[in-house]
Parts: C-alpha cells; structure tokens; sequence
C-alpha cells in the first residue's frame, strides 16, 4: 500500500465507513423478514445506527477530496471499497446474520474503544458515539449467539455451521498490514495487534457460554480492507447503488 | 445434546411499563413476545423506546397479572356510586387559598 500521509486518514476512514456501510445494506434486508416482529424492529435499529455511522464516517472521509458522502457510498465500484470482507457476506440464514454481527461487533467494540483515544479530534469524537451503540449492538448478536448455540440442537447446529463457514473472514480483522501500521504510527489509528487481545478474549467467553466450538484459524486472509473482495460485494452494491446511478443526483 | 424440552411454538407476552423522562412513575406502554425477560427487555428498548421516551424500562409476564372480569365489575364498583361523600366536595374553600 503507497498511501502518502494526506491520503492515509481518508483511507483509514473508508475502511471504517464503508463497513459500516455495507453491514447495514445487508441487515436493511431483514426488514419485513426478520423471524419476529420484534427482532425486525431490533434489526432495522441495528441498520439505522450503521448507517449513521456511516454517514459520519463517509463524509468526513470526503473532506479532504470534496466528495460528499453519497458521491462515496454511489459513486464507487467494488474495488474502490474497503470494508472487511465479513462485513459484505450475505444474510444466510438467521444464525449467519447473528455469527457475521457478533464477530464484527466483536471486532468494532475493541476498535473503536482504542479510537475514542486517536490523535484526530473527529475521529475520537465520531468513536465516542459509535461506541455506545456498538454496546448495544454486540449486547443483541452475543445474546442471539448464547441463546442459539445453548438452544435446541437444530440452533446449535446451524449456529456451529454459521461461525465454521465465516470464520475464515476473521483473520483479516485481527491481521495487521501495512496501512494499519501507518495509521498507528500517525496517532490516529486503533492497534489492530491490542484489537486481536480484547476481541479473542470476547469472543472466547461467549463461544464457551454458548456451548460452540472455535473453529480452527487457516492461514489465508481476505482483504477486503485493501478493495480485493469476495464475489459478493459487486452484487450488492450493484442492487444499492441502481437508484442513484440511474438517476444522478435527484432530490426527493 | 440432550433436548430437555421440545422448542416452544411462540415466544409468551410481556407487557412493557416505561418511566417517561418527564414523569415519576412507570406508566403501561404495550406488550411484546420474547424467549424470556431478558429478551423482552431488549424487545422493550427496540419497540418502545426509539424515539426517546425513556429512562426506566420493567417488563412483567402477562401471566403475572391477574385481571378484574370484565363480568364482575358492577360488584367492585357499583358499590361506590351512591357514596359522593367520599368525594371531598363538602367543604367550603375559603377565598383566600388559590389553586386547590
């Protein structure tokens, strides 16, 4: 990665942002689905606060090239995007909505809670907020994966099968590369190595009251984090980005 | 993994009492369906409290109440309708005092 140091906050941001992003495009999908009336309502507030952070994330990521936030979330192929690749794997079943929110929420709460102290203001202050929605929101994915995991067999089983076929996404949030390391040493960025701790610790109580197994780590990462994504990313952004491409900036 | 019980069909009713910032007392805002309290409570936050309305959330099983029938509400309260003087009316409130 050659990002000279003006472009390295913008894209630090944008990995942040666009996960956000693309989690709560992918959660929207539940509205009107979801198993219960009120796990839909759970779900679509789970969307609305990512796409809040979103929101923040994008436009403060555009700043610097005056790009507005919906010139970035609209206006961007697959590649130009740089979310985790967990974060734009498709619903599945409940128990893989469940696994893919709670690893990333296991892996927001540790970042963000290391960003509130970043050397960046905005970004400090935008991790403050965040946090205490991420609270609630790995308070909601660990609750589902204990009750599923410790539920019935058929709950146990899917929600073993949901975490053995993510977690080979898991690797990249707990791998450091070279952006990451830049971001550290600039003062703005969350140690990806102290995330690895506070995530592994989390999520092994929650795997062992669950009743689940740890799958085994492979070596292979994605990086998503870098624009090389799964085949799932350009679908999804082809479905949310039709409107706005079709008709460029309308007002509504 | 043994299954001790078969998997309920429904989750059971909550009714959901929110204490509103401006007032002292948890007041009925609805009921719920969730696995167990726990759950209900979360249900309660996402269904009841989107919009700020909020600062103390109790949940209680609907099995927990009992209820008046409907059928011997003349024997509860009838009894009361010819009794005014419970009605503190009786007095005369001298000019001075405001607000009463």
């Amino acid at each position: 990665m050659s990002d000279t140091s003006d472009q390295l906050l913008p894209r630090y941001l944008l990995r942040l942002g666009d996960t956000s992003l693309v989690l709560s495009q992918r959660l929207s999908a539940w509205v009107g689905h979801a198993p219960a009336l009120e796990e839909d309502l759970g779900l679509a507030n789970i969307t609305l606060d990512l796409l809040g952070q979103a929101r923040l994330l994008l436009s403060y990521a555009g700043v610097s090239s005056s790009q507005s936030e919906d010139d970035l979330a609209y206006g961007r192929s697959a590649s130009q995007f740089f979310n985790v690749t967990l974060a734009e794997q498709p619903n599945g079943d409940f128990a893989h909505t469940i696994a893919r929110q709670y690893l990333l929420d296991a892996w927001r709460l540790s970042t963000y809670s290391l960003l509130t102290a970043s050397n960046d203001n905005r970004l400090a202050e935008i991790a403050e907020k965040t946090l205490t929605e991420v609270r609630y929101h790995i308070r909601y994915s660990r609750n589902w994966l204990i009750r599923l995991g410790d539920g019935t067999n058929e709950s146990h089983l899917r929600m073993q099968t949901a975490l053995n076929n993510l977690w080979c996404f898991t690797n990249e949030l707990l791998t450091v590369d070279a952006t990451d390391q830049a971001c550290v040493q600039a003062g703005f960025g969350a140690d990806v190595e102290a995330v690895a701790v506070s995530w592994n610790q989390e999520v092994e109580q929650t795997l062992a009251q669950a009743t689940l197994t740890r799958p085994e780590t492979t070596p292979f990462s994605w990086y998503g984090k870098q624009g090389v994504h799964s085949e799932h990313l350009g679908h999804m952004l082809a479905q949310m980005q039709s409107v706005a491409q079709a008709h460029p900036g309308a007002q509504w | 993994m043994p299954d001790p019980k078969p998997p309920r069909k429904d989750w059971p009713l909550y009714e959901v009492f929110v204490r509103p910032r401006t007032g002292l007392e948890h007041r009925h805002v609805g009921s719920l369906h969730a696995a167990d309290a726990t759950q209900a409570l979360e249900h309660a936050r996402d269904l009841y409290t989107r919009r700020m309305e909020g600062v103390s959330i109790w949940v209680v099983a609907s099995t927990a109440i009992r209820a008046l029938d409907p059928d011997d509400a003349d024997a509860f309260f009838d009894a009361a309708k010819d009794k005014v003087y419970r009605h503190p009316t009786f007095y005369e409130i001298p000019e001075e005092v405001k607000n009463l």
